[in-house]
């Protein structure tokens, strides 16, 4: 088996900025939090999380946060639930979660669930079982669980349990290996993996890999690397 | 208002810097502030960095005018991802009360190239959900159409599925569904479709009602192609919460063995068989020997109880998840055997 190219990996996180007129770099202007998150994780995991300067990148995510609690992904953008977690994740990352005021970013995301129990992205309602795990990973995070209805919570996201035991991203939406990662990980930190179907939903997983020996997400769709 | 005439593409393409729009000359653009030392800085190009820069000075007034209007759809263009952007112009359509089917088309023109843009499907929802019951018709119409360029977008389906419950339509959706199985009967999407149609739509009678139809439906895209998964998930769904009404069917067991002896294909038809086993069914003589005459190489004599047999086969023949039926194996109940 290859190993992996740890350095070259470090490299191209680092200078990002090089790619000067890609159509990439653009794009990803409004998520930059998110874009944070995911780099800093690999420096981390790679133990390089010291290439970056811990002050410059705190300091930035605070500008990031609106009055509201919630974080946007970037400054001046507003505020979603997405970039919160990315945020208090990378401060977790830093052993800088105090930092926050954990009751005015939980009140963010307190305000964000429904009568049904889901969650909303931002105020303009998107609902989306990500963002039932996005809310209770964060507050969990944050050690603020209790703030929300749970049993609620864990009632939406049953109810978006289908009958191949996966789970979609509504009540309805077809089973989703990216949605199911959401909806057992916010079950398993809500202490509700009983709701789980474990064997059924486990043989689905099981038929996610393909030939080639990578997953797809659903049935008859190709492997891909996110799965 | 905006021109509604305009493609896009074609405005690009002859984009005039705002720097130099007689309409724009009042305002001071304000440039991004990433601070002194920026975290994973983004090398914007002039044109992006300049329309953001005068979105930013609208967005902090707050002007919501019709020259912000035009703005957004330029910066949405430009990066249909900015969330922040098209919430502005939801901003803007209310306080002018901007035309909403212009906007329904404004969408359209654009929802190709940005088929899984969860800012531009929230938005038509958004829309749609304004216009009300009317906008049915052109809704159903929208993703049918974004579904002929990929039948399985997910944010397609899932607006469908939103506006069926949220505004009706229902009349057709199991026909629909049954035009894109004839299309390709391994269409996941579409079978969750159907599934969704048949247990939720006010006009038919229930899962209930419509199981032995449905089975019967089941069945025949079973045969036809053995290996598709989907069916075999489907027909286990039918009988959703009433297992013993599952392993009472007669179908349920006869589908799998027609399949077993073709000899071919197989594997669902067998691992259906060991969790019918595993629920209750007592399988016939006839079920040992189809799988006896599988011939099934290397898995050596196979044991006595069919459960145990069935893995043992199943190891051998989807090696991919050898460890999963190895691990089927080790929780059989050790009193199940044929008859």
């Amino acid at each position: 088996m290859g190993e992996l190219a740890a350095d070259k990996h470090v490299k191209y996180i680092i200078s990002v900025e090089k790619k000067k007129d890609s159509f990439e770099s653009v794009v990803m202007e409004h998520l930059r939090l998110n874009g944070a998150y995911w780099g800093l994780t690999t420096l981390d995991i790679l133990g390089k999380l010291d290439a970056v300067d811990e002050e410059d990148v705190i300091s930035w995510i605070l500008k990031c946060q609106d009055e509201s609690g919630g974080f946007a992904g970037n400054i001046g953008h507003d505020p979603h639930v997405l970039y919160t977690l990315s945020a208090v994740q990378v401060l977790a990352l830093f052993d800088k979660v105090d930092i926050l005021d954990a009751d005015k970013v939980s009140n963010y995301i307190v305000g964000l669930q429904n009568e049904d129990g889901s969650f909303s992205g931002d105020i303009w309602g998107e609902v989306d079982t990500r963002f039932s795990y996005i809310a209770i990973c964060c507050l969990s995070i944050l050690q603020r669980l209790d703030k929300i209805n749970v049993d609620k919570a864990v009632e939406y996201i049953v109810s978006c349990k289908n009958l191949d035991g996966g789970f979609g991203c509504t009540p309805g939406g077809e089973s989703h290996s990216g949605q199911i990662f959401c909806c057992v990980g916010a079950l398993a930190i809500a202490g509700a993996l009983h709701h789980v179907d474990k064997d059924l939903l486990g043989w689905w997983l099981c038929e996610r890999q393909v030939k080639s020996g990578g997953l797809n997400g659903r049935p008859e769709k190709l492997p891909d690397v996110v799965m | 208002m905006e021109s509604d005439e305009g493609d896009e593409q074609q405005q690009e393409a002859e984009r005039l810097p705002l720097s130099q729009r007689p309409e724009w000359s009042d305002v001071t653009p304000i440039p991004q502030d990433d601070g002194p030392n920026p975290v994973v800085p983004i090398a914007y190009k002039p044109e992006f960095s300049e329309t953001m820069s005068y979105f930013r000075a609208v967005y902090y007034s707050n002007e919501r005018s019709s020259r912000s209007f035009q703005l957004t759809k330029e910066a949405i263009c430009l990066n249909p991802g900015n969330y922040t952007v098209w919430h502005f112009r939801r901003q803007i359509i209310e306080t002018l009360h901007a035309d909403l089917q212009d906007e329904l088309a404004f969408v359209g023109r654009i929802a190709k190239s940005n088929s899984k843009n969860y800012q531009l499907w929230h938005h038509r929802r958004w829309v749609a959900e304004k216009l009300g019951t009317g906008a049915v018709n052109k809704e159903l119409q929208f993703t049918k159409k974004m579904l002929s360029l990929d039948a399985k977008n997910y944010h397609a389906w899932s607006h469908r599925q939103w506006v069926l419950q949220a505004l009706g339509g229902w009349e057709d959706e199991l026909d629909y569904c049954q035009m894109l199985l004839g299309e390709d009967i391994f269409n996941n999407s579409a079978w969750n479709q159907r599934y969704f149609v048949v247990t939720r739509s006010p006009l038919l009678g229930g899962l209930i009602a419509m199981r032995d139809s449905e089975v019967n439906f089941t069945i025949e895209a079973i045969l036809g192609n053995p290996e598709n998964e989907s069916p075999w998930r489907y027909l286990r769904g039918l009988y959703k919460d009433d297992t013993e009404s599952w392993i009472n069917d007669p179908r349920m067991s006869s589908v799998c063995l027609k399949v077993l002896s073709t000899k071919s294909n197989y594997v669902f038809a067998l691992s259906t068989l060991l969790d019918l086993i595993c629920h209750g069914f007592w399988p016939s003589e006839e079920f040992r020997e189809a799988i006896n005459a599988l011939n099934t190489p290397d898995s050596g004599p196979l044991d006595s109880d069919l459960g145990r047999a069935i893995c043992r086969v199943l190891e051998c023949v989807d090696p991919l998840r050898c460890n999963y039926w190895l691990w089927r194996k080790s929780k059989l109940p050790l009193t199940v055997s044929s008859q």
